[in-house]
């Protein structure tokens, strides 16, 4: 049967199982749209091409699909690069497909062509330029399969017109097989048993997760896991949710803004076992002090993240799932003896710790953003997805949103892509339509995507939105305040729309809480109405993110409140 | 740490694009490039690519590992030590004044060059030869007067087992 190269492309779509596209078209990808229309799979029209990979970014984290984007040449697609960077700074699995002009005009500088192949090369897990129809099945074959194994990551195609139109005889591609590329899933059992002498031998034992753990869905395996050797754990930003954070053994975020207990630990382990985790510089501070009195174990499925900015005592390449399950066979066959009793004294220091200073605000006159999040938390009973902007919004939300379950923390955690959280909601949104869906946001990073309110009210998704508003670009305006004398070049956007009128434009729900005691009556409101909704909260303008730790400073040396 | 040289080979998918990222791996990670040959195998769908970088050990680890996560590389090697030989060749344009013409042509004699090009003012030597032999030679060609040089960089391959 002869099929186009637009028709093949929604039957493999269809193949994979995608029932979402988010996308925005243009002159070279009319045939795709034209076709798409055809079949059963969602549409969502963006507002700005930025926004729809932030979109299936949100969507590929909280559902656990891979997301997919469709956009024009030219701007279209190089509007996606921000979105795909961030993608592939968390290792999120994304195929984007853009157009591209006619293949007999590539490189002739025509009307809106632009090299994206080449542009988003080193901000990919891989590319293609499809050159002809023939090559285009397995292609996408190969896009969606690169995606979604190994570590995971944003695959771009770029279809030139003329390969989306030709039609030629289709026959569906059975197996991919990429001789170059075979992800090492199962690890090596005995650099495993070396972890179990370890743990029998180690004092002051520390799990450190990472996100690597929620790709992999082995946040059940991690608690149990952490449940049978009563080791404590932190994780990074990415990894918050992997773990429960109500249990009695979760110490908080370890990092620059991590809290204090979890530094102080992470800097007297005496063995940090670190799973699908990169040593971010974020987490580490300065990398000679950082957990320099332990031995470390490393387990990440990608070999580069190994032994990359930390010295590695046992190293190993593996899928976090398949490891911590053997980890957990190997425990149950070792004997640890009693270790709720081996661990006293270091969770007895490590409670110290936390009473000595605990993660705190002083709730006055003014509201502090904290007790936004806090309320939040209350309101929500802990359920919601929370999606964050980038700054000062992002770690209180990290802080005191204390988040039980995997997929439910979505965030740029490597790149710190500011308009990410607006976008990333709607895609959460579609992915767990029953989820009750919350943007925590700043003012200034609201603005760089909130035209994508306009895509919220069109599809009828109730997301909603909390703007944590101190008229300031707050995470600078705190560098200004603690290390540039307090000179505030450039934070200050007391010029900001009224986000409630803002709201009722796009037509949505407006709503604003200016004194502490509106707080719970507007995210009461805000939370129970069944439409988009933003909610302005008028939170203390100079209130600042604690605990801190300097840029390049040890991580134990945190400046507190 | 201490630098050192460090020569890989690697065979890649023969693609459009594949030298790029290759090279484009190495500018954005800001690992160094000493030289870089590329060319097909006998598998026309395979080049085989050598490089010759210059960092401390671990970083060499890290660019090895950077390299292989790369989707079109194949297959990576590492080329330091005597367990692969390795070559380059160089066109050398060296100034001939009438009474050193003897002398280069002795030079040449000795280092089993070519001649392959003569002026009244010139010679174009061709030399093949490990970085040893490159390096004496040009120390020996320097005082006369190198007009031109262009060199291919290192190619190596690994020795089969005797």
């Amino acid at each position: 049967m002869k099929l186009t190269g637009a028709q093949i492309m929604m039957e493999v779509l269809k193949e994979e199982g995608v029932d979402t596209i988010f996308g925005f078209p243009g002159g070279v990808v009319i045939d795709i749209f034209d076709e798409l229309a055809k079949t059963d799979i969602r549409c969502i029209l963006v507002r700005h091409e930025q926004g729809a990979v932030h979109a299936a970014d949100g969507y590929a984290r909280a559902g656990g699909k891979t997301g997919v984007c469709l956009v024009t040449s030219g701007p279209g697609a190089t509007n996606t690069v921000t979105g795909i960077a961030t993608a592939h700074m968390d290792s999120i699995p994304i195929v984007i497909f853009t157009g591209q002009v006619p293949t007999q005009l590539i490189g002739n500088d025509a009307f809106q062509e632009v090299d994206i192949v080449g542009i988003t090369r080193p901000c990919t897990k891989h590319n293609y330029l499809v050159q002809s129809t023939e090559a285009f099945p397995r292609i996408i074959k190969e896009a969606f399969y690169l995606a979604r194994s190994g570590r995971p990551g944003p695959v771009l195609v770029d279809i030139p017109k003329d390969v989306a139109k030709e039609a030629i005889d289709y026959r569906p591609v059975e197996e991919i097989h990429l001789k170059s590329y075979n992800p090492t899933y199962d690890p090596n059992k005995k650099q495993l048993r070396k972890v179990i002498e370890l743990i029998e031998q180690s004092k002051r034992p520390l799990i450190f997760a990472g996100g690597g753990v929620i790709l992999s869905g082995a946040a059940a395996e991690l608690t149990q896991f952490a449940h049978k050797t009563q080791i404590p754990v932190t994780t990074s930003l990415m990894g918050l949710g992997a773990f429960p954070g109500t249990d009695p053994l979760w110490l908080g975020m370890i990092g620059m803004h991590g809290t204090y207990r979890a530094n102080m630990s992470t800097g007297a382990c005496d063995l940090l076992i670190s799973i699908g985790v990169r040593f971010d510089d974020r987490v580490t501070g300065k990398t000679d002090a950082f957990a320099s009195q332990a031995k470390i174990v490393h387990i990440d499925i990608d070999p580069t993240s190994i032994r990359k900015n930390i010295p590695v005592t046992i190293p190993i390449v593996g899928d976090c799932k398949i490891s911590l399950d053997h980890l957990n066979e190997l425990i149950d066959q070792a004997d640890l003896g009693d270790v709720a009793k081996k661990r006293q004294n270091w969770l007895a220091q490590i409670e110290e710790w936390k009473n000595t200073n605990p993660l705190a605000y002083k709730q006055e006159d003014t509201i502090k953003p904290q007790y936004v999040v806090e309320k939040l938390y209350e309101l929500t009973k802990g359920e919601a997805i929370i999606t964050t902007e980038v700054g000062q919004n992002q770690m209180w939300a990290a802080q005191y949103y204390h988040f039980d379950r995997p997929n439910h923390f979505i965030t740029s955690g490597g790149l710190g892509c500011m308009g990410f959280g607006l976008p990333a909601a709607i895609g959460a949104q579609i992915a767990c339509p029953d989820k009750l869906v919350v943007d925590i946001a700043g003012d200034g990073s609201i603005q760089m995507n909130i035209q994508e309110m306009a895509t919220a009210v069109q599809c009828c998704l109730p997301i909603k939105v909390a703007i944590l508003n101190n008229a300031y670009l707050g995470m600078v305006r705190q560098w200004q305040e603690l290390f540039y004398d307090k000179r505030y070049v450039c934070t200050d956007m007391n010029c900001a729309p009224d986000f409630v009128k803002l709201a009722e434009a796009f037509g949505a729900v407006g709503l604003r809480a200016s004194k502490p005691e509106e707080v719970e009556t507007v995210l009461k409101e805000g939370l129970s109405v069944p439409q988009p909704v933003i909610m302005d909260f008028r939170v203390d303008r100079e209130e600042s993110v604690y605990p801190m730790v300097p840029a390049g400073a040890p991580i134990t040396e945190m400046l507190l409140v | 740490m201490e630098e050192k040289k460090h020569t890989m080979t690697m065979l890649v998918d023969n693609q459009p694009g594949v030298l790029s990222r290759v090279s484009g791996l190495f500018s954005g990670k800001g690992f160094n490039i000493e030289s870089l040959c590329t060319a097909p195998t006998m598998d026309p769908r395979v080049s085989r690519i050598t490089i010759v970088t210059k960092a401390n050990p671990p970083l060499i680890e890290q660019t090895e590992k950077q390299l292989r996560k790369l989707i079109n590389v194949i297959k990576l090697r590492d080329m330091t030590g005597p367990k692969a030989v390795k070559r380059e060749m160089a066109l050398i344009c060296v100034q001939a004044k009438p009474e050193l013409r003897a002398e280069i042509l002795r030079i040449v004699d000795i280092f089993r060059c070519k001649v392959i090009d003569v002026g009244i003012e010139h010679y174009i030597i061709e030399v093949t030869g490990d970085e040893g032999k490159l390096a004496a030679l040009i120390n020996l060609f320097r005082p006369m007067g190198i007009k031109k040089i262009a060199r291919s960089g290192t190619l190596a391959l690994y020795r089969e087992p005797k």
